[in-house]
Parts: structure tokens; sequence; C-alpha cells
């Protein structure tokens, strides 16, 4: 109990730091040793870098939907045109460059208000039983039970395409799984001795829930982020092939669809639709993977099966 | 004489589930003058934490409370939310059992020490991490635990981690729930001489819960043994252990060996049985099926708790006992 070399007086705050620093480094070792994960970062890594480089990569005018430019349609890949054109002559690799920045961009601000609502609902309704969270509960299934892509098209079609609308669209029709997730880790958590201790201690339900619930459930909130991303920019790009997109700024779901409205696919203009097909795989298996290394870094019992 | 510090009157409290009604406290009247130890002892089931977390309305929602709970004047019954979080740890404050389970494992001891005092703003600002480490010199841990985590700690240190954080608010009144249930011989011991000591030195009241006669009789002034959810022996705690009315207390603390004499150890005298399922009561008394002294008049007698041979200080529930005898 009691140590007789003294150790070299540090203040609360750099133990903290020190702390923190080993627990990242602990982190990274996992992720590291975690060959799919750490792919998944890699690859992602990549899309980012792509999507904060395009300007220098691409010129944002050969967006432009103005036929009257007076390029070819359907141009294969050539050394002017790295990607070949679209259906109405425009450059297939800068709709690509932009395209990861719309794509992204929505897939994660979706993710974000997703998270968030879904957190809110099931940590309320995990720790409030009473009539609330019955209430909340029953919203909740029926968010679960209803089928996305109408409830989608609908909203879309109300609020309007911008990016961010469409964002919050998606975000709003896909937290309910996040919320039964929360949820139940809430239940186990609410019946752990130190919530009654809080409770004993005159702690009201807002302090409980912040000071010993949240931090339980935060690890399980990120790992579910993770595998929200990918969920978000498929959707995304289904909405845009469907033509919900904003036709400013072209995600790579929209080039599908101004492939498909061209018959990029009868005419063989496999540049046309393969590029932006294979960077939404690509996109989503990494944050999938990466989602995946992560749960199994955050809750080990995982990592039997 | 004084008003007594803690005054309960009549409580019940009543369990509600998918099979019915549950009552697990039926009528406890009990009272604690300021710097006065209450002792409740009884087998597993009998009501004893249940009544004990009532006090503060520590009960799983939708329980039903009736009866007056007067703290330190004031009515917790009728307290409004804000008023009863006000209460909660500046009135009285819980040590509960198993320390292991009642610290959070992902913060630091200091911070949950200093959790109570945030929450009631009792500290100065500034002063915050000097009283953290007062409080646990007070129980005998080095100032620097407060960096620690509880599993970096003993099974006695974090009861000890529990004294210190049910003082932090400097209550009128302990509730101590089987503070050393899950602690060696020796530490037990320890801990018990910590709060005694305590106790002494702040003039605390405390309401001690256990089922460990033997733990009672060193720590509490009087004793009140509990049944089936309602008290059915109270006393002196010395007097009581020396002889009991009861014969639920006789058998109890004849559960217990006489250190230094070897027979005893071998004829031990339990009680044959389990404490009756709260949902189906015996009639009557309710420990007449287990009594080993049991009459006829047993199963139908609603017996009550009365004055023992003209001593107002000592009451027993049972027909062998006063007029009834």
């Amino acid at each position: 109990m009691t140590s007789t070399t003294p150790a070299p007086i540090r203040s609360a705050r750099q133990v903290t730091w020190a702390r923190r620093r080993l627990a990242t480094g602990r982190m990274w070792k996992q992720l590291r040793s975690d060959r799919a994960g750490f792919t998944g970062l890699i690859v992602l890594a990549l899309f980012v870098l792509m999507a904060l480089a395009a300007p220098l990569i691409a010129d944002r005018s050969e967006l432009r939907d103005d036929s009257s430019r007076g390029q070819l349609p359907f141009r294969p890949p050539s050394g002017a045109f790295l990607l070949g054109t679209d259906g109405i002559g425009r450059d297939v690799l800068a709709q690509v460059v932009w395209g990861a920045r719309v794509s992204l961009y929505i897939g994660l601000f979706a993710t974000v208000v997703a998270v968030v609502i879904g957190s809110l609902v099931g940590l309320v309704s995990g720790y409030l039983k009473g009539r609330i969270g019955a209430l909340l509960l029953a919203v909740d299934d029926f968010f679960l039970v209803i089928p996305f892509l109408p409830l989608a098209i609908v909203l879309a079609a109300i609020l309007g395409r911008s990016p961010n609308v469409l964002a919050i669209v998606i975000g709003v029709t896909s937290w309910a799984g996040s919320a039964r997730l929360v949820r139940a880790q809430v239940l186990t958590l609410s019946e752990r001795g130190y919530v009654d201790r809080a409770r004993a201690l005159g702690g009201g339900g807002r302090h409980i829930v912040v000071r010993h619930i949240l931090p339980g459930v935060a690890p399980l909130i990120i790992a579910n982020a993770t595998l929200i991303v990918p969920g978000a920019i498929l959707a995304e790009s289904t909405l845009a092939f469907l033509g919900f997109g904003d036709r400013q700024s072209p995600s790579w779901g929209r080039i599908l669809g101004d492939a498909q409205d061209k018959s990029a696919f009868t005419s063989n203009a496999w540049w046309n639709f393969l590029p932006p097909g294979l960077c939404i795989v690509g996109v989503v298996l990494a944050f999938t993977l990466l989602g995946r290394a992560l749960e199994k870094i955050f809750n080990p019992k995982l990592s039997g099966r | 004489m004084n008003a007594p510090l803690l005054d309960v009157r009549d409580l019940h409290v009543t369990y509600h589930s998918a099979q019915g009604p549950v009552p697990a406290v039926r009528g406890v009247s009990l009272q604690i003058a300021a710097g006065e130890t209450l002792g409740i002892a009884g087998e597993s089931g009998c009501g004893k934490s249940t009544m004990a977390m009532s006090l503060l309305k520590l009960v799983a929602p939708g329980t039903t409370v009736t009866g007056t709970v007067l703290l330190d004047g004031d009515d917790v019954a009728t307290m409004k939310p804000g008023a009863l979080r006000a209460a909660r740890w500046t009135k009285a404050s819980v040590i509960f059992q198993g320390a292991q389970h009642v610290l959070n494992p992902v913060r630091k001891i200091g911070q949950q020490i200093d959790e109570a005092i945030i929450l009631h703003k009792t500290g100065k600002p500034g002063s915050k991490h000097t009283r953290v480490g007062d409080l646990l010199a007070l129980v005998g841990l080095p100032r620097r635990r407060a960096d620690d985590y509880p599993h970096e700690l003993s099974g006695g240190q974090k009861q000890r981690v529990m004294i210190a954080m049910a003082l932090a608010c400097d209550p009128l009144l302990i509730i101590a729930d089987e503070p050393t249930t899950a602690l060696d011989v020796m530490v037990q011991a320890q801990v018990l001489r910590l709060l005694e000591v305590i106790k002494r030195e702040r003039g605390l009241s405390m309401l001690f819960i256990t089922h460990d006669l033997s733990v009672l009789s060193s720590v509490a002034d009087r004793l009140a043994v509990m049944y089936a959810g309602r008290i059915v022996e109270e006393g002196p705690a010395k007097e009581l252990l020396r002889g009991s009315n009861h014969p639920y207390t006789r058998a109890l603390s004849g559960a217990f060996p006489t250190i230094g004499d070897p027979a005893s150890r071998f004829a031990p005298k339990g009680l044959i049985g389990d404490p009756p399922d709260p949902t189906d009561l015996p009639s009557g008394c309710s420990f007449h099926p287990r009594c080993p002294v049991v009459t006829d008049r047993c199963s139908s007698v609603h017996v009550e708790l009365v004055d023992v041979g003209g001593d107002l200080s000592r009451r027993a529930a049972c027909i062998h006992v006063g007029s009834g005898s």
C-alpha cells in the first residue's frame, strides 16, 4: 500500500494525458495488427485525399451541364480524358473526383444526424422506463419497419435536393437501428450499482446519464457510426441515381443516373459507369472493414467469433 | 427529549410485480436520536435493505411507499423531487453493500468522491482537491489514491473509499447497508473500527444493517430485529443479545457459535426453513410456521410490538411476551 520511492510529481492533467496517449497508442497498435481494418483505413484515406485534392486534379468547370461545348459523347479514355467522357461530353474523371466530395460529405453528415438522433432516443428510452420510454420505443419501432426508399423519396421531394437536405433526409430515416443498440446497452448499464449510488448521491437524471451512462455507451456509438456511413453513402447513391440529387454538384450516384439516362450501358461506355461504381463499392467496403475493426477493439468479446 | 433525527412511522413499502403486489415492508416504526446507532438485523429477504433505501425514496419507480419519514424534521414523503435530491447525501448518505459494483470502473476514485461535492456545491471553489484528499486521509488512505481507478484498490480499500464518499457532504445520518459483508474478518474489523471512530468524532447517527449479530453487538447502541417486513423485537443492543424475548431473535443469536465454547460449534442452533414469501404470508404471527415455541393461537392472533415487562426501552411482538403470556 505504501511505496517508498516517490514517483516524480506530476499534475493531474499530465497524468491524464499520459494515460490518454497510452490508450491511443494501444488502439493504434490493435488497428495496425488488424489487416482488413488497416486496409480499410488506407483506402479511406486515399478517397479523402482525392476529395480534398479535387481542385488540383480536375477543373470544376468540366462539370457544367451544357451540351453546347461541342464535345463528342462517350469518347473512350485517352490522353486528354483519362476516363473518357460521358453522354454529353463531360470529363468522367472530373466528375468522379468532385463526386467524391459530395458522396463523402453527405455520407458523413447523414451519419452524424443519424447517430445524434439514435443516441438521444436510445439514451432517453433506455433510461426512462416509464411512459416516455415506451412512446420513444414505439416511434423507434415505427422507423425501424418503415420502408426506407419511399419515405426518403417523399421527404426529398418535399424538402428539396441540396446536399445538406439530402443528408438530413438520410439521417432522419436511418437512426432507428442505432437507437435500439444504444438502448440495449443503456438498459444493462442503468442496473449497475454505481447508478444507484449516483441517485442516492442526489444526482438527477441528466447527471446520471451524462456522467455514468454516456461514457459506457460512447465506444459503442463510435463503432456503430462507422458502420452507418456505408449505408448512408449507398442511400445517397440510390437517391441520386433516381434523380433526387443536386444537379450543380453531382455525386457518384448522380453520375450513374446520368449514365443510365444517356444509355451508357447499352452503348458499351464502360468508362462512364465503372469508375463511379467502383468508387462507391470501395468506400463502402473501406468503411465496413474499418467499422468492424473498431467494433472489435471497443468490444473485445466479438473477436472470438 | 429533543425530537429524534430520524422518525419513521408506519412505513409500508410494496413492490408491484407481474404476480401482484409484494409487501416487502409492513408497518415499520423506528426512531434514531442524534449520535445514536440503530442496528437492523434479520435474514436475507426480510425487508432490511428495502426499508433503509425507502427512507430516501431510493426504490424502483412504481413502488408504493406510505407512512411518514421525518428526517431532521422534514417529511421525506412529501418532498418535491428537487428538495429530495438536495436532501440526499447532505442529510443522509448511504454506504452500499458490495463497493465493487458501486464504484464506476472507468472513473477515478477522486472524481467519484468529488461527484457529491460538485452536485451539492458544498465545497468552496478551488478547495475540492484538498477536500478529496482530506476525506481519503480520514479513512486511512494515502491522498494520491485519488488518481487511482477502482480496480487498483483492494476490497477493504474500496469500502474505505465508500465511507469517504458517504462523508463528502457532512451528512447527519449514515445508512450503512451491510458495509462489511464481502470483506474478510480482519478487514471487517478494521472497517468497523473506522466507522466507530468517525461516528464518535463527528457525532453522526447511523442506521446499520446486517445479518451478522456479532457485528451489531460491537457497533450498535440499539437493535431492531426484522422478520417478514416487520420489526419483531427492539431494545438496547447489549441487553437484547444477552436475553431476547422473541424466539426469532433467540434463533438468530443462537446461530453464532460462542467463542471459547467448543460444544456450541457442534450443536448448531440454527433455524429450519426459509423466511416466508412476502406475497404469501402466514396468518397471525408470520413467524409461527418456524417458531420453536408455537402455540395454537399463534396462527390466528395478530401480534403487535408491546413493551416488555414495563421496561420502556424494550419491545417485542410475540404472544409469549407481556399481557399475551
